[in-house]
C-alpha cells in the first residue's frame, strides 16, 4: 500500500511537470503561463478537481510508443468561479507543444459531456501548435469530435475560448462556434492558415501578428470578442465575464448583492442628448449611468463601434444591452454592427438573459459596398434575432428612430415588453429633410417653401408622439428616471414566458 | 434697497452675485449667450434675458444689450462681476444716463484706475509707495538706458496699456534694456494699439500680494486684509490665501492704510483691490488697483466673515458701512483653489467638453463664517469649512467661449496646517470626469513643501515645474495608506463577488484573508483581520494600519480613515485592479492573492509604444481631412490631418521633419484622445 501511494505521488509529481521545468521556463520566458498555472488563475483557490491526469497516448508511430507522457498535452477538470461549477481544459503547450491527439482530444469531450449532462459552462484555454502529425487521421477525429460537441453544447451550456497561444488551422474551428473568444495580446494568435502558406499560395508576405494577432481579431475580423495585456489579466476578466452568465439555458441569469438603488435618479442624463441633432453624444454615459455601480462588461468593443453590446446588472441580475453609438457613423446600421449585434442578441436569448435596447439609430448606411456586401441579409439577422428573442425585452429611444432601423432596434412590433422613449425621441420613417424633398419635390427650388415644410414635419413626427399615440410607445419618460424605470420594468418581466411555435430549428439569414 | 438687480456677467461670479441678492431679498435678472440657455445662472435667477450668440464681444460686453435687458426687466442695479463690462467706464456712464445703480465705484475712480501710469501717479500723490521708476513717457532707446541707469538694473520695461505679460521685458544690463524697449514698443503698439512704454524696478523675489478695501459714498474706507497671491501661472492665479504666510501686522497695517488712502484719494465707493509687490525683505510697491470684486474674493470673506458681494450692494445703494477698521477681525486661514478645465499633463491645454460627472465635496460652515452668520451656507459642522463657488453642474458643458474656470473651490480653517489639509481632502473629494481638470496639480501644489513652507514668490510654478506637470508619485507612506485602504476595498468586493446566486451548497469560494498590493512598482503583503467596525491591515514588517471605512463596492469615492487620518480615493475599475487617484497621484492598483502574485510577477512589462513617432489625436474628434500620403516626407509645421472637436476644425501639424510610414485613419473616422492617426519612419 505505501509503494503504491508513493508512486501515486510520483507519478502526480512527473504529471504536474508536463514537459518538464525546462519547457516551463521557456514558456514563462515567453510571457506565458503554464497550463496548470491558468487554471488556478482561473478558479477559486484550491477548487479544481483534474480528470485524466495519467492518461496517455496510443500512438505508435515515429517512436512515439517511447514518449507518453502523463496527461498528453491538457489539463482537464471541474472547479468553480466565486463558488459557481465551471469546466475547465487548458491546454499543456509543454508538452508536445500542446499538440492535439486522440487522447488529447478525448480528455477534452469527457469534461464538455459532463459539463452539458450536469450544466456547467466549459472554458477551453487553448494553446497548441495544431493537430498531432504522428497521429495523422487520428488526431483529425479528435479534432471533429471536440467539434461536434461545441455544436451541441451551443445554447446549452456557455462556452468561453480564451486563445493563450498559437491556435492555427482545423484548431481555430472549435473556438469559432463557442460563445465567446477571448486573446491575449503580443502572445496569441489565431488563423486557418499561417504566414508560411498565405506565401506560398497568395505571395502575400505577412507576420503572424498582423495575420491573426489580438488586434486583426477585434478590430478586423471580430472573431475575437477582447484582447487583454497578458495571461493574468484575461484570467481574471474571465471570471468576471462567468459572474454575469447562466451556468446553463434552464437557469436564470445570475444576482449578485448589489449596493446601488435601483431608483437612483440621474439628472445629467436630461442634458445628455445635445440640442443640434446632428451632434453626437456618448451612449456609454447612458449605459455607465443606467448599470448598477455603473459596472459593464463590453463584448466586441473594438469591432463595429456604431454599435454597443455587452452586459450589464440591474438589481443585481445580469442584463444584456445592446445600443447604438452616436459617436461612430451616426448610430447608423450596417453590415459589421448587424452581424456584431445580431449575434449578442441571439446569446442573450438562448441563456435567457433579458435585453436592454437603446435607441438612436438614423437609419442603413447606404452605399454600394453595403449592399455588394449584403447588408440586407446582414441587417435581417438582427431584425431576425429580436424578433424571435422570448426573453424580456425593454427598449429605450433616446433620439433617432428612423425608418426599418427603427423597426431592427427591439421595436414594439418586433414583440417588446416595455418600448420608452425619452421627451427627444424622434420616431419617423426619415428625418425631415429626406422626407420633405420627397413629399414636396414640386417644391424643391424655392429654399423658403421647403424651409416650411421641414419645420412643419419637424412639429408633426420630430416627436415621440405620433408613435405613443399607437401605442407604439408605451411611455414616454425622463432621462433622469431612466434607471428606475429600466429597472422596474425588468423587475415586471421576472416572470414573463413566451414561447415560439415548434419548430426543428429556425432559417435565420446566415 | 434694490427690489431688483440684474447681472452683467455669467459662470459662477452670476451665481455667487444671485446668492447674495437672494439672502437680501433682491429680486435677480441673469443675462445669457446661446451657449449659457441651460447655464447654472439663468436657472438660479428670477429672470432671465437672452441677449446674443455665445461670443462675449457679441453678448455679455455688448452695452446696448445689456441696457436693453436692464429696460426690459426693469432692473434698478446692475452687478459686473469681475471681467466683462466690471471695468468699462462706458458702461458705467451708460447706467449713469439711464438712472440705473452700478455696483461698483463710480466711473472716475474706474478710469483713474485703469491706467497704468494715471493710477501710479495718483498712488505717489496719495503716499503710496510705488515701484522706483520713470513715469513719463521715454522717446527712444538712448533715453530708456539712460533712465535704467539712474533706476538701477535690473529694470521692468512695461507697455503703459499693457496686461497679461504682453510687451513686458526684464532688462539687467544697457543692451537689453535698448532692446526690451523696441520689442515692448513693437509689441504694445500691435497689441494694444498704444506704443507707450514706461520702466521701473524689477522687484527681485517678489510676491503678489493684495488688500481688500471697502469705501461707502460717505467717505468712509476700510481694509479687509489682505490675500496673497503668489502661485499664478503666465499671471493666471491658481491659489490664492487669506492672511498672507508672509506679512507681519506692521507690514499689513502700512499696506492697508496706504490702499484706503489710495480708495479715497479718488473717492472710491465699492469693493476693491489694490495690488501690491513684496520683496523678500517686505519692502511693497503699489501695482495696480482693481476696480471690481476680484475673482478670489471668498477667502477675505471666510477670514473676516463679511459679505463682500452684500456690501457692494448696500455701498451702491447708498448705505453707510457698519462697520470701522476695529470690527475687522481676521479670523483663521483661508486658501482657494481654483479648478480650470486644463489638462495639466498636455501642458494646460484647455479642454472642453460634457462634465459626465461633478460632485464637489459637501459645503460647510465654520469660523467666522459661524460667528457672524454673513455668509448663507450650511449649519457649522466642524472646525474646518469648506466652500464651493461653482456655475456649472453635472451633465453641463464646458465650453470654447469663455474662462475655463469650473470652480473655486475654498476651505477654511483656524491655522494654516489646517486649512491646507482641509484642501487636499476637498481636492481628493472633488469628482470631476468628462474633461481634463487640474486638480492633480492643484493637489501636487498642496503637498509641495515650499508652499507649505508659505515661502513661494510668482515664479514658484515655473521654478518648481519647469518641463511641466508630469503627475505625482505618492511618497512610501502614503502609498502603504493607499495600500491598506485597496485590500480592505478589495477584500470586500471579492466576498460580495462570492455571494453570487447558483453556487455549488456547500461548496462556496472562501475569501482568504493574505493579499499582496501592488501600487507604483511597490508591492505590500498584507493579512487583514476584519471586523464588524473595520479591518486592521497587518504588514510583513510587523506594523499594522487600521482601515475603517462605509465604502462598498462600485463606488466611485472611497472616504476612509487610516489610523485615525482621513484618506479619501477616487476609485475606478482597471481589468483585474482599481484605478486610485488621491493626493494627485493616479495609480492601477492590484491586489491579489500571494499565489495570484507570485504569478503575476512572471508577466513581461510591456514597454509603452514609442509615440515620439507617431501622431496622437490630442482630444476626441472627427477626422476631416488628412493632408498626407504614406511615403511623404513631412518638414517641420506642415499640415498633417484635420480633425473636428466640438465644432472647431483642428489642424494637427508635424512637430519635427519626417517620413510618413502609415497612416490609420481617413476622413469621417471618429477618434479617441491618444489615438495613433499616422506614424512616421
Amino acid at each position: 500500500m505505501k509503494d503504491i501511494n508513493l508512486e501515486l505521488e510520483a507519478r502526480r509529481e512527473t504529471a504536474r511537470l508536463g514537459g518538464g521545468q525546462r519547457r516551463i521556463d521557456s514558456q514563462h520566458a515567453k510571457g506565458k503561463l503554464t497550463a496548470r498555472e491558468r487554471i488556478e488563475l482561473l478558479l477559486d483557490e484550491d477548487s479544481f478537481e483534474e480528470f485524466d491526469m495519467f492518461k496517455a497516448h496510443r500512438c505508435t508511430e515515429f517512436g512515439m510508443e517511447n514518449d507518453r507522457p502523463a496527461g498528453d498535452g491538457v489539463v482537464t477538470g471541474w472547479g468553480t468561479i466565486n463558488g459557481r461549477m465551471v469546466y475547465v481544459f487548458s491546454q499543456d503547450f509543454t508538452v508536445f507543444g500542446g499538440s492535439l491527439s486522440e487522447t488529447h482530444a478525448e480528455k477534452i469531450c469527457k469534461i464538455m459531456d459532463m459539463a452539458m449532462q450536469n450544466g456547467a459552462p466549459v472554458i477551453g484555454i487553448n494553446d497548441s501548435g495544431g493537430a498531432r502529425i504522428q497521429e495523422g487521421v487520428a488526431s483529425l477525429a479528435g479534432y471533429a469530435e471536440v467539434f461536434q460537441r461545441n455544436i451541441m453544447a451551443s445554447g446549452v451550456v456557455p462556452q468561453i475560448s480564451v486563445i493563450m497561444g498559437p491556435c492555427a488551422g482545423g484548431a481555430v474551428y472549435s473556438p469559432a462556434m463557442t460563445d465567446f473568444i477571448f486573446m491575449v495580446k503580443d502572445t496569441s494568435y489565431m488563423f486557418v492558415t499561417g504566414p508560411d502558406v498565405v506565401k506560398t499560395v497568395t505571395n502575400e508576405v505577412v507576420t503572424a501578428e498582423e495575420l491573426g494577432g489580438a488586434s486583426t481579431h477585434t478590430k478586423k475580423s471580430s472573431v475575437a470578442d477582447g484582447a487583454f495585456e497578458n495571461d493574468v489579466e484575461a484570467l481574471s476578466e474571465v471570471r468576471r465575464l462567468v459572474d454575469f452568465l447562466p451556468l446553463n439555458n434552464r437557469e436564470k441569469p445570475p444576482v449578485r448583492p448589489f449596493f446601488d438603488e435601483p431608483g437612483r435618479i440621474e439628472e445629467s442624463l436630461g442634458t445628455l442628448v445635445p440640442d443640434n441633432p446632428n451632434t453626437p453624444y456618448d451612449m456609454k454615459e447612458l449605459i455607465a449611468k443606467i448599470a448598477d455601480e455603473g459596472d459593464f462588461y463590453e463584448i466586441q468593443e473594438d469591432y463595429a463601434k456604431n454599435i454597443i453590446t455587452g452586459f450589464m446588472r440591474l438589481e443585481g441580475q445580469t442584463v444584456g444591452v445592446v445600443a447604438n453609438q452616436p459617436m461612430v457613423l451616426a448610430g447608423c446600421l450596417d453590415i459589421d454592427s448587424s452581424r456584431k449585434a445580431a449575434r449578442f442578441v441571439r446569446f442573450c436569448d438562448a441563456f435567457e438573459i433579458p435585453i436592454l435596447t437603446l435607441v438612436d439609430v438614423p437609419g442603413f448606411l447606404p452605399g454600394t459596398s453595403q449592399e455588394y456586401g449584403g447588408v440586407i441579409k446582414h441587417g435581417a439577422k438582427l431584425l431576425f434575432a429580436y424578433g424571435e428573442a422570448t426573453v424580456p425585452k425593454v427598449t429605450v429611444i433616446t433620439r433617432k428612430a428612423y425608418g426599418g432601423a427603427y423597426d431592427v432596434m427591439a421595436s414594439k412590433h418586433l414583440r417588446g415588453d416595455f418600448n420608452y422613449a425619452w421627451p427627444t425621441a424622434e420616431i419617423a420613417v426619415m428625418g425631415a429633410k429626406g422626407a420633405v424633398e420627397i413629399l414636396h419635390r414640386a417644391d424643391l427650388g424655392d429654399a423658403e417653401k421647403i424651409a416650411q415644410h421641414t419645420a412643419d414635419y419637424e412639429d408633426r413626427f420630430a416627436n415621440p408622439f405620433v408613435a405613443a399615440e399607437k401605442g407604439f410607445i408605451d411611455e414616454v419618460i425622463q432621462p433622469r428616471s431612466t434607471r428606475r424605470r429600466v429597472s422596474r420594468a425588468f423587475a415586471s418581466l421576472r416572470n414573463k414566458k413566451l414561447t415560439n411555435p415548434w419548430k426543428k430549428h429556425d432559417n435565420i439569414p446566415l | 434697497m434694490f427690489d431688483k438687480i440684474l447681472i452683467a456677467n455669467r459662470g459662477e461670479i452670476a451665481c455667487r452675485v444671485i446668492k447674495s441678492a437672494r439672502k437680501m431679498g433682491i429680486k435677480t435678472v441673469a443675462i445669457y449667450s446661446d451657449a449659457d440657455r441651460n447655464a447654472l445662472h439663468v436657472k438660479m435667477a428670477d429672470e432671465a434675458v437672452h441677449i446674443g450668440p455665445p461670443p462675449a464681444n457679441q453678448s455679455y460686453i455688448v452695452i446696448d444689450k445689456v441696457m436693453d435687458a436692464i429696460r426690459q426687466t426693469g432692473a434698478q442695479a446692475v452687478h459686473p462681476g469681475y471681467g466683462f463690462l466690471s471695468e468699462n467706464s462706458k458702461f458705467a456712464e451708460a447706467l449713469e444716463a439711464e438712472g440705473v445703480a452700478f455696483v461698483g465705484p463710480p466711473k472716475g475712480a474706474i478710469e483713474a484706475m485703469g491706467d497704468k501710469i494715471t493710477s501710479k501717479k495718483i498712488a505717489q500723490e496719495a503716499e503710496v509707495s510705488t515701484v522706483p521708476g520713470y513715469m513719463g513717457l521715454i522717446e527712444d532707446a538712448d533715453e530708456a538706458v539712460k533712465i535704467s541707469n539712474e533706476i538701477g538694473y535690473p529694470v521692468m520695461i512695461k507697455a503703459s496699456a499693457g496686461g497679461g505679460g504682453k510687451g513686458m521685458r526684464i532688462a539687467w544690463n544697457d543692451q537689453e534694456a535698448r532692446e526690451g524697449f523696441q520689442s515692448s514698443k513693437n509689441e504694445a503698439a500691435n497689441s494694444f494699439g498704444d506704443d507707450r512704454i514706461f520702466i521701473e524696478k524689477f522687484v527681485t523675489q517678489p510676491r503678489h500680494i493684495e488688500i481688500q478695501v471697502l469705501c461707502d459714498s460717505h467717505g468712509n474706507g476700510i481694509y479687509l486684509g489682505e490675500r496673497e497671491c503668489s502661485i499664478q501661472r503666465r499671471n493666471q492665479k491658481v491659489v490664492e490665501e487669506a492672511p498672507s504666510p508672509f506679512l507681519d501686522e506692521a507690514t499689513r497695517k502700512a499696506m492697508g492704510e496706504q490702499a484706503v488712502a489710495l480708495a479715497q484719494a479718488v473717492d472710491y465707493a465699492s469693493a476693491g483691490t489694490v495690488e501690491f509687490i513684496v520683496d523678500g525683505d517686505k519692502n511693497f510697491y503699489f501695482l495696480e488697483m482693481n476696480t471690481r470684486l476680484q475673482v478670489e474674493h471668498p477667502v477675505t470673506e471666510l477670514i473676516t466673515g463679511v459679505d463682500l458681494v452684500e456690501q457692494m450692494i448696500r455701498v451702491a445703494a447708498g448705505e453707510k458701512l457698519t462697520m470701522t477698521q476695529d470690527d475687522v477681525k481676521l479670523t483663521g486661514w483661508a486658501i482657494e483653489n481654483r479648478l480650470y478645465a486644463e489638462d495639466p499633463y498636455r501642458n494646460f491645454l484647455p479642454s472642453i467638453g460634457r462634465l459626465t460627472r461633478y460632485r464637489p465635496p459637501a459645503e460647510t460652515a465654520a469660523g467666522p463664517l459661524q460667528v457672524n452668520g454673513r455668509w448663507q451656507g450650511e449649519a457649522p459642522t466642524g472646525e474646518t469649512a469648506v466652500r464651493n463657488d461653482t456655475g456649472v453642474f453635472e451633465g453641463g458643458e464646458i465650453s470654447m467661449y469663455y474662462d475655463p474656470m469650473i470652480a473655486k473651490l475654498c476651505t477654511w480653517a483656524p491655522t494654516r496646517d489646517e486649512a491646507i489639509e482641509a484642501m487636499r481632502i476637498a481636492l481628493d473629494s472633488f469628482e470631476l470626469e468628462g474633461i481634463g481638470h487640474n486638480l492633480p496639480f492643484l493637489s501636487a501644489v498642496m503637498d509641495h513643501p515650499v508652499f507649505i513652507s508659505g515661502d513661494m514668490t510668482t515664479a514658484f510654478i515655473e521654478e518648481q515645474y519647469p518641463d511641466g506637470f508630469e503627475g505625482v508619485t505618492l511618497p512610501e507612506g502614503d502609498l502603504q495608506r493607499v495600500a491598506a485602504a485597496a485590500a480592505a476595498m478589495h477584500r470586500v468586493a471579492e466576498i460580495r463577488r462570492s455571494r453570487v446566486s447558483g453556487r455549488m451548497d456547500n461548496h462556496e469560494r472562501r475569501v482568504g484573508s493574505h493579499w499582496c498590493v501592488t501600487a507604483q512598482s511597490e508591492s505590500f503583503e498584507v493579512e487583514i483581520d476584519a471586523d464588524q467596525d473595520g479591518s486592521t491591515i497587518r504588514f510583513l514588517d510587523g506594523s499594522s494600519m487600521r482601515v475603517t471605512s462605509d465604502w462598498t463596492p462600485g463606488d466611485h469615492l472611497a472616504t476612509l480613515v487610516v489610523d485615525g487620518e482621513p484618506l479619501v480615493l477616487k476609485v475606478g475599475k482597471l481589468p483585474g485592479g482599481f484605478r486610485i487617484r488621491t493626493r494627485g497621484a493616479e495609480m492601477a492598483v492590484h491586489v491579489r492573492t500571494p499565489r495570484q502574485a507570485q504569478l503575476a510577477s512572471l508577466m513581461p512589462e510591456k514597454v509603452a509604444p514609442d509615440t515620439s513617432k507617431m501622431l496622437l489625436c490630442p482630444m476626441p474628434g472627427l477626422v476631416v481631412k488628412v493632408d498626407v500620403e504614406v511615403g511623404d516626407e513631412v518638414q517641420e509645421g506642415q499640415a498633417l490631418c484635420t480633425i473636428e472637436a466640438m465644432k472647431m476644425e483642428n489642424i494637427l501639424r508635424a512637430e519635427k521633419k519626417g517620413v510618413v510610414s502609415k497612416i490609420n485613419a481617413g476622413a469621417g473616422d471618429s477618434l479617441a484622445v491618444d489615438e495613433v492617426i499616422m506614424e512616421f519612419e
